[in-house]
């Protein structure tokens, strides 16, 4: 472990001060379009998922015209396997106040929310102190901005953006039509940015060190580094930051327990990759991008159980709203089952394959479309033990 | 500053104004793109995902209902890929649902089965995923049945009862597998705020929400001999029942229809118009004795507004929203329970009848008129004064099964008496109608003269405006209305009761300008009600409205007050307008409710 080919970094959690709005105070007084332009050349996308670009998405909410706009931290954290937004918000919450301070400054929004999820609620006392911090800044400073916490409601799709505002606006958490997108038309249909904990954190860090330093980490598809919630068949599970680009096999030589199987890289949603692909894969947005969970399976680990456990979240999680997604994630665990207790013969996978397909084009949201990710690739590595 | 944008369909070039979506572009070059959550009433809600098309560009297929067109767009709406997506996706809807179509009730009137069949879909491709709980058929309200296992949870029914209705009384339960349409707390429809109205059946794409069906009822009582079977058809139904044997949406078709229940057996066929004739008498009576009492009398507690009391889905929304407000209602019952009242006391006598052997049966546009023959308080005639009330559509469905040829069948005249009517009766099935045939008669009575329309139309209380307003000035008053004398009449019209929440907060506030104004529950009016031909929207609402003033400028008498069986009635019977009897028989009192 002590040749790791892993490239560590320390940038999230590092350098953490009682005073760590200083980087808001030196940021603010700066023009928006230089920042705007420091956040698009460090490259840095999205770490809730989806991986848009940062720079772009405050750069299209900055020329909007409106008289309301809003800055939203993605903080509902629900993917399986993902824990590391916990980690930022109970070790360095100022900077993710900081940065979302900048983006309403930047943006011209002078309202922000945190949507914190639910099970969290136990770090309020201490975010509410770190956020009385915040608005004495704010005051000193002459800003515009507040900040207020909503609590999430225990749905995984309310960490969907539009199902977000949808519960935030008090409605049930179901996701929107897309177009509009959130940065035209968010919260209350105003013009909003959304971002999760980490994107906000590491934009605010980029105010910091500079787009250079910035994007010397990670490779040029994936740049800098990002935090990974590690778990599973592993000695070590835990949060680590490191830079994007390693292969699949580096990262599984550090942290597995030398009987890896397989690794699902972004949780549910994800992919999972088989042992003799790791040398291959690469974490990235070149290989396989993750929000950052990564979860290890060793060789005693039934990959029917693993698949069947995610089948049943996404049957549990779907908002339901939609028929790709509601009915088929029914289909996809109750027709596996019938393979298995020989109700159906082995070619009904081919059927289920099939519809992951519709589903992933159909489906109305990023939940219904991504269930094809762990299905397909699970199936397809492992068909043997899908079938026997 | 409306936008041109082009974009191809199928190779097909087209111009749409900005915002319109890829759905509506395509239907302007005559492509139809499959639906189902979609109706032209409604928001968008883009769930069911089958009017999926390929957008150029586009990794994943676009919902055409939910996307706006842009510029330049090239969309594609039916490739292999398309058409394996919809197919698995009918596959999908069927695998979760109780496909009975051979007793459903909306079967050849399903939009599941349809596309089902269109697509050839396979019952078995898929496991079937429906639920024991969802076969639970809530049969507990008179006017609803609600039949989860045939659910394919495209919300139409939600959007309606919140978005035309306002009245949320029904929502989305659960996440996930179980999601599903509930009440409040998935309680009975006849313990929540449910109005009756029947619009969520009107909009409800299968068999999953459907009126409750009386006509096996109905059979008994034709085949009992010891029945006396009286039929009353309302104002709206006369210009829809084509419609279920293929004739053009907006077809008057009075006759044949009262000729094909004349050959159902029934003893007497009558027209609900003529107690719609008779309302019209007793509430305009009713709003000039409350404007006597204010402005001769003083009496400062008379109730202004009055509204309008003869749309049952109505009289039950404001006793669950407004219940303090009951008071601005007039107390006349509405043409169906008039009609009760009277065909078991006043036409039982006339006919020498033993009222206990008289089935008294309303065929109405409307769901909540089941509901509103079983109130507890219609009993005035000692028994309860309608047996049963049958939609337009159940009317359709015993013809059919009786095996008339409806587009044959040699057209007949109601029976007498209770059977003459006017065209101030007919237009009662319009939004605007009962306004129109008030003020025919009271500007009349308290004048003289007719009303200061050409051919006596009033167009201003016409159309499918939500609310619509006008004002009447009272002039050269005759001796007895001389008080009224100078009084501009201030009237308005809501249809929908997402309007009449307007109207009566507007009340509620205290700031209501009128005098007096119709309030109709569903959107149109009755021709549009809960219990007329599926589908519905405004352009199908705009030919029936438009068959109702035919109807109404083709009769010979046009004001309520010439009915000759109207003023016989009186005469023989009832004594004066709003005298005692008619309190006794026609006016009735409401009932305050929850608001949940
Ligand atoms: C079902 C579903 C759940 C999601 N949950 C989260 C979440 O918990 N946290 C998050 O930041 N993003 C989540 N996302 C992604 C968000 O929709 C959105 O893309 C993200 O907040 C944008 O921020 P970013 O650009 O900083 O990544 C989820 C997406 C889907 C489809
Ligand atoms: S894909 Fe699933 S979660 Fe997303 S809208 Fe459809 S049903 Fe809801
Ligand atoms: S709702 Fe439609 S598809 Fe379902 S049983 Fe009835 S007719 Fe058949
Ligand atoms: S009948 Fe009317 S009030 Fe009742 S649920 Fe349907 S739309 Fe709502
Ligand atoms: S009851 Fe009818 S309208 Fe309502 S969701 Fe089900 S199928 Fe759609
Ligand atoms: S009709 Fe477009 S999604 Fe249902």
């Amino acid at each position: 472990m002590n040749q790791s080919k892993l490239k560590r970094s320390d940038i999230i959690f590092g350098k953490y001060t009682p005073t760590d709005y200083n980087v808001l105070e030196k940021t603010v007084k700066r023009p928006p379009e230089e920042i705007i332009s420091d956040i698009i050349k460090s490259g840095i996308r999205g770490r809730g998922g989806a991986g848009f670009p940062t720079g772009l998405k405050w750069k299209y909410a900055a020329t909007l015209k409106s008289d309301e706009k809003y800055v939203v931290c993605n903080a509902d954290e629900g993917e399986p396997g993902t824990f590391k937004d916990r980690e930022i918000l109970l070790r360095v919450p100022r900077k993710i106040f900081s940065g979302m301070a900048i983006c309403g400054y930047v943006i011209g929004a002078k309202k922000g929310f945190l949507y914190l999820r639910g099970e969290y609620a136990f770090m309020l006392p201490q975010l509410y102190k770190d956020l009385e911090i915040l608005d004495a800044k704010l005051k000193e400073l002459a800003l515009d901005f507040s900040i207020e916490i909503r609590l999430g409601s225990g749905a995984y799709v309310c960490g969907e953006e539009t199902a977000l505002f949808e519960s935030m606006e008090g409605y049930r958490g179901e996701p929107r039509n897309k177009p509009p997108y959130p940065v035209v038309a968010g919260f209350r249909n105003k013009p909003t940015v959304i971002n999760n904990v980490e994107t906000i954190v590491t934009a605010q860090t980029i105010c910091k060190i500079g787009p250079e330093d910035y994007a010397n980490l990670g490779t040029t598809d994936s740049r800098g580094s990002k935090l990974f919630s590690v778990s599973g068949d592993t000695p070590i599970p835990g949060v680590y930051e490191l830079e994007l680009g390693m292969t699949l096999a580096d990262f599984v030589e550090e942290y597995g327990d030398g009987d890896t199987k397989a690794v699902q890289v972004g949780g549910a949603s994800g992919f999972c990759v088989p042992r003799k692909k790791f040398a291959e894969t690469i974490i990235g947005f070149e290989g396989i991008p993750t929000g950052g969970s990564m979860m290890l399976f060793n060789n005693k680990r039934s990959m029917y159980h693993v698949l069947q456990n995610f089948l049943e979240f996404f049957c549990e999680e779907s908002c339901g709203q939609c028929t790709p997604c509601r009915i088929g994630t029914q289909q996809l665990r109750d027709g596996l089952k019938a393979i298995k207790d020989k109700v159906k013969d082995e070619d009904y996978l081919e059927t289920l394959l099939g519809l992951t397909e519709t589903m992933k084009l159909s489906a109305k949201c990023g939940l219904g479309q991504s269930v094809a990710n762990a299905f397909k690739s699970i199936v397809e590595n492992f068909t043997e033990e899908m079938v026997y | 500053m409306e936008q041109l944008i082009q974009l191809t369909i199928d190779n097909i070039p087209v111009e749409v104004i900005e915002g319109t979506t890829i759905l509506d572009a395509a239907k302007k070059i005559g492509v139809k793109i499959p639906t189902l959550c979609h109706h032209e009433d409604l928001c968008v809600a883009g769930n069911c995902r089958i009017c999926v098309v390929e957008v150029q560009g586009q990794r994943n297929l676009s919902a055409s209902c939910a996307t706006p067109a842009t510029n330049g767009m090239v969309i594609k709406t039916n490739t292999p890929k398309i058409r394996k997506t919809r197919r698995d996706l009918l596959g999908l809807l069927v695998s979760e649902h109780n496909t009975q179509c051979t007793t459903c009730y909306r079967s050849m009137n399903c939009e599941l089965q349809l596309l089902a069949s269109e697509y050839n879909v396979d019952n078995n491709i898929f496991l079937s995923v429906l639920k024991e709980s969802d076969k639970k058929i809530d049969r507990s309200s008179y006017s609803i049945e609600k039949d989860p296992s045939k659910c394919i949870r495209c919300q139409r029914c939600v959007r309606t009862c919140s978005e035309l209705q306002g009245v949320n009384a029904l929502t989305v339960a659960h996440r996930g597998e179980h999601m599903r349409i509930e009440t409040f707390m998935d309680l009975p429809l006849n313990e929540v705020v449910c109005t009756n109205c029947g619009q969520c059946v009107n909009r409800c794409p299968t068999g999953a929400l459907t009126e409750r069906r009386y006509f096996d009822f109905l059979w008994d009582a034709i085949g009992d001999p010891t029945k006396h079977v009286v039929m009353n058809t309302a104002p709206a139904t006369r210009v829809v029942i084509g419609e279920a044997f293929g004739m053009p949406v907006g077809t008057r078709v009075t006759g044949k229809m009262v000729a094909a229940m004349k050959q159902l057996g029934m003893d007497s066929v009558l027209d609900t118009d003529f107690t719609a004739d008779l309302t019209i008498i007793e509430e305009g009576t009713e709003l000039l004795t409350r404007l006597k009492k204010l402005i001769v009398d003083g009496d400062k507690t008379q109730k202004f507004p009055m509204l309008t009391s003869c749309s049952p889905g109505w009289i039950k929304f404001i006793e669950h929203m407004y219940p303090d407000h009951l008071g601005h209602l007039s107390t006349c019952k509405s043409p169906q329970q008039m009609f009760g009242a009277l065909a078991k006391t006043y036409y039982a006598e006339k006919k020498g009848l033993d009222p206990k052997n008289i089935v008294s049966v309303a065929i109405m546009p409307c769901a909540a008129k089941k509901y509103e023959a079983n109130r507890p308080e219609m009993k005035a005639s000692g028994y309860q004064d309608v047996d049963a009330g049958l939609t337009s559509r159940e009317l359709s469905h015993m013809i059919k099964q009786a095996g008339i040829d409806f587009m044959r069948i040699e057209e007949k005249h109601y029976d007498s008496i209770m059977g003459e009517s006017t065209g101030a009766g007919v237009i009662f099935g319009a939004t605007g109608g009962v306004m129109e045939a008030a003020l025919r008669t009271v500007y009349e009575i308290v004048t003289g003269r007719e009303v200061p329309f050409k051919n006596l139309d009033i167009t201003p209380v016409r159309g499918m405006e939500g609310i619509r307003e006008a004002s009447i000035k009272l002039e050269n008053c005759v001796e007895a209305w001389k008080f009224l004398e100078g009084v501009e009449v201030k009237v308005a019209v809501a249809h929908g009761l997402l309007n009449a929440r307007k109207i009566m907060d507007q009340i509620a506030a205290g700031t209501s300008p009128y005098h007096f104004i119709e309030v109709m529950a569903c959107p149109g009016g009755c021709l549009g009600g809960g219990g007329q031909p599926i589908p519905t929207n405004e352009e199908i609402r705009k030919k029936r409205a438009q068959a109702i003033y035919e109807e109404d400028a083709n009769m010979p008498k046009r004001k309520s007050h010439d009915n000759e069986e109207v003023q016989l009635l009186y005469k023989e019977f009832l004594g004066e307008a709003n005298g005692h009897k008619s309190h006794e028989l026609l006016h009735t009192h409401y009932t305050k409710r929850n608001k949940v």
